[in-house]
């Protein structure tokens, strides 16, 4: 057995066999074979199993996915009976004594070049497709396996060096329990997939993929960031029985599904969720989340190589707010750049993109793909309760600008005879200092702020929340940061204003007695962490959170401030 | 023996019904082509097909050569007139 540490991304503990989703190594030498005849006889044979594999793949697409996702198999099985790309590769193989792989990749590359230099985008996507079926070939051809998680058929945990968006819309949820990489924190892509997936997740390990092999017995344990391979029979006894009690608790915890959110002093406060797409919704419900809090748009952006319609954008928007049927929605607006890029917009490669070109400065620049998203946004708002906040904001003058461009698309609409919601409340999220500083003046402007602590917490404390040497620095307790966060809620709170919180932070169990203490209205979480939050909050009296976050914002060092809330806390 | 058609799909003959008609003359062992412009593909190979990037509005010809030219010429007229992508 061996032991590795992570980072704890999602709560729980699972339990099953390792599915590693590592590309394979697909290099190989130019030869010369002695029988051209026994090559093209491998090469049809590679070419048979492959077939057969995207028969399966495609069998199966059909029955879960429906006819329409398995059309995309059906194109791939007709590029592999194609004589224009079989007859060159065979030709090849009889004319110049080659390997099978190197007439291939020869063939093939030609066609994906020839795709990729036309001039319209969905042509240029088919040659993603002709990569994709030639690589399953020649892994045949090189006796390698291509992981394939969306065909698993027993419960796994899959172990990467990190998931990309598209990674996981193909998991399984049926039968994918866990998830384990070797990078990423607990703001990472995968980790905020792994919470509204609702299964554990340790990320963050370095070596999962070089310690783990595949059909390994894995415990991943995320309360305490744990990665155990092949466990001693006492320790998997343990985790069960770990496993068992969690699950007590979160029957627990599911009894508040339809309760308020009330201290126990009787004030009450909003916890709601942040989404990344309409499909998230299932869990605020679930969880019990009194409205949506943050709905990340850029999902809608990412993962394809052209930007998403009006219209499409306007489906996404009227799900969500249909789906919370009247519950308040608020929708941040594109929030792209930093580590979140797009291909397809070329933008040049910065040195400090997290202090570059992103949010609310791109949007203000490229005015086509923000006026876009103002439009569908200002359509679905007759479809339930839509607020609107901006990324990045730093100077008023930014905030008017956009505002200034969500009230002449709104008359735009108006005149074209579409109906748009008559209040539709504005505000911004405070993540850099200089706008969490001025908040007062802000307040007077915007109806309400949502504070993204990741970010300010990394551009208060001048550390980059991608680098792990630095990490050291994400001190959400630090008084300096509790200090900004105390000014952002009094400056809302004097103009009759709200103040919300959609970071890390608002979720978390030593932040949240603080938080309360602060008289912040608003806290928005994983949908997952809502009901454990509800529970806590229920056993703290605000009287007694103001006297303690009083004292906090007195503190000088982080370990201070979590030592007082968790003397004060336990003993309630 | 060959057939002229104008293509009326509004995205012209993208993937899906290239994949189509490339199953539909697949089926025949005459050699059938597709004729677009000055350009002349393999219908049976759906990189061919697909690399003309046929769009609404386009006058293409089909040609069937072989002993079961005429059953693979109404196959894909059929085809083409039942899947509203050409008249």
């Amino acid at each position: 057995m061996s032991f590795l540490q992570g980072i704890a991304a999602s709560n729980g503990i699972a339990i099953a066999k390792a599915y590693r989703l590592v590309e394979p190594d697909f290099s190989f030498e130019k030869k010369t074979v002695d029988s051209p005849e026994q090559e093209v006889a491998r090469f049809q044979s590679a070419l048979k199993t492959a077939k057969d594999e995207l028969e399966q793949i495609r069998t199966r697409a059909d029955k879960e996915l429906g006819a329409d996702k398995a059309a995309i198999f059906e194109a791939h099985l007709l590029v592999l009976s194609d004589p224009e790309l079989i007859s060159p590769i065979e030709d090849k193989i009889n004319s110049e004594n080659v390997n099978a792989e190197h007439a291939l990749k020869e063939t093939a590359d030609m066609f994906v070049s020839m795709f990729e230099s036309m001039d319209n985008e969905y042509m240029k996507e088919r040659a993603a497709d002709i990569r994709d079926v030639t690589k399953r070939v020649l892994a045949h051809l090189l006796g390698i396996q291509i992981p394939n998680p969306s065909m698993v058929t027993e419960e796994v945990i899959i172990v990467a060096e990190d998931l990309t968006p598209s990674d996981t819309a193909q998991l399984n949820r049926e039968f994918v329990k866990g998830f384990t990489t070797n990078i990423g924190g607990r703001t990472s892509h995968s980790a905020i997939m792994a919470r509204s997936m609702e299964i554990p997740a340790v990320v963050g390990t370095k070596t999962a993929t070089t310690e783990i092999n595949n059909g390994d017995l894995v415990v991943v344990d995320g309360l305490k960031g744990e990665v155990h391979i092949n466990p001693t029979p006492e320790m998997l006894e343990e985790y069960k029985q770990q496993q068992a009690d969690y699950a007590k608790q979160k029957a627990e915890w599911a009894k508040l599904v339809n309760e308020k959110t009330v201290t126990a002093d009787g004030q009450h406060v909003e916890l709601a969720a942040n989404i990344g797409t309409p499909k998230d919704l299932k869990g605020v419900v679930e969880n019990g989340g009194e409205a949506v809090g943050l709905y990340r748009t850029e999902f809608l952006y990412m993962d394809r190589d052209q930007l998403p319609t009006e219209e499409e954008q306007f489906t996404a928007y009227k799900a969500v707010l249909e789906g919370m049927e009247g519950k308040p929605v608020v929708v941040r607006t594109l929030d792209i750049g930093g580590d979140k890029e797009l291909p397809y917009l070329n933008l040049p490669k910065e040195m400090n993109p997290f202090l570059g070109f992103r949010a609310i400065r791109l949007c203000l620049e490229e005015q086509d793909i923000f006026r876009t998203q103002l439009r569908a946004l200002l359509r679905a708002s007759v479809f339930g309760n839509l607020k609107i906040m901006f990324p990045m904001i730093a100077t008023l003058v930014e905030f008017r600008q956009a505002k200034g461009m969500l009230e002449e698309e709104k008359q735009k609409l108006q005149s074209e005879g579409i109906q748009v919601a008559d209040k539709i409340e504005l505000g911004i999220m405070v993540e850099i200092p200089s706008t969490a500083v001025l908040a007062d003046q802000f307040a007077k402007e915007v109806d309400f702020f949502s504070i993204g602590t990741n970010d300010l917490i990394q551009y208060t404390m001048a550390a980059d929340r991608m680098n792990q040497q630095v990490s050291y620095l994400y001190q959400p307790y630090n008084p300096s940061i509790l200090r900004l966060v105390k000014m952002v809620i009094d400056a809302a709170h004097k103009e009759g204003k709200w103040a919300g919180m959609c970071g890390e932070m608002a979720g978390d169990e030593t932040a949240i007695p603080l938080l309360i203490g602060l008289g912040l209205d608003e806290f928005s979480m994983s949908a997952t962490s809502i009901l454990k939050a509800r529970s806590l909050i229920r056993n703290l009296s605000k009287a007694d959170m103001e006297v303690l976050a009083e004292k906090a914002l007195q503190m000088g060092t982080t370990e201070e401030v979590v030592e007082v809330v968790q003397s004060t806390v336990s003993s309630l | 023996m060959e057939k002229s058609f104008k293509v009326i799909a509004e995205t012209g003959i993208h993937a899906r019904p290239a994949t189509l008609l490339v199953q539909a003359a697949s089926k025949f062992d005459a050699d059938v082509h597709l004729q677009y412009k000055e350009k002349k593909v393999n219908l049976k190979s759906i990189m061919g097909v697909m690399s003309l990037g046929i769009g609404q509005g386009a006058d293409i010809t089909i040609i069937a050569e072989g002993s079961d030219e005429a059953d693979a010429l109404n196959t894909i007229e059929e085809t083409l007139k039942r899947e509203g992508l050409a008249e």
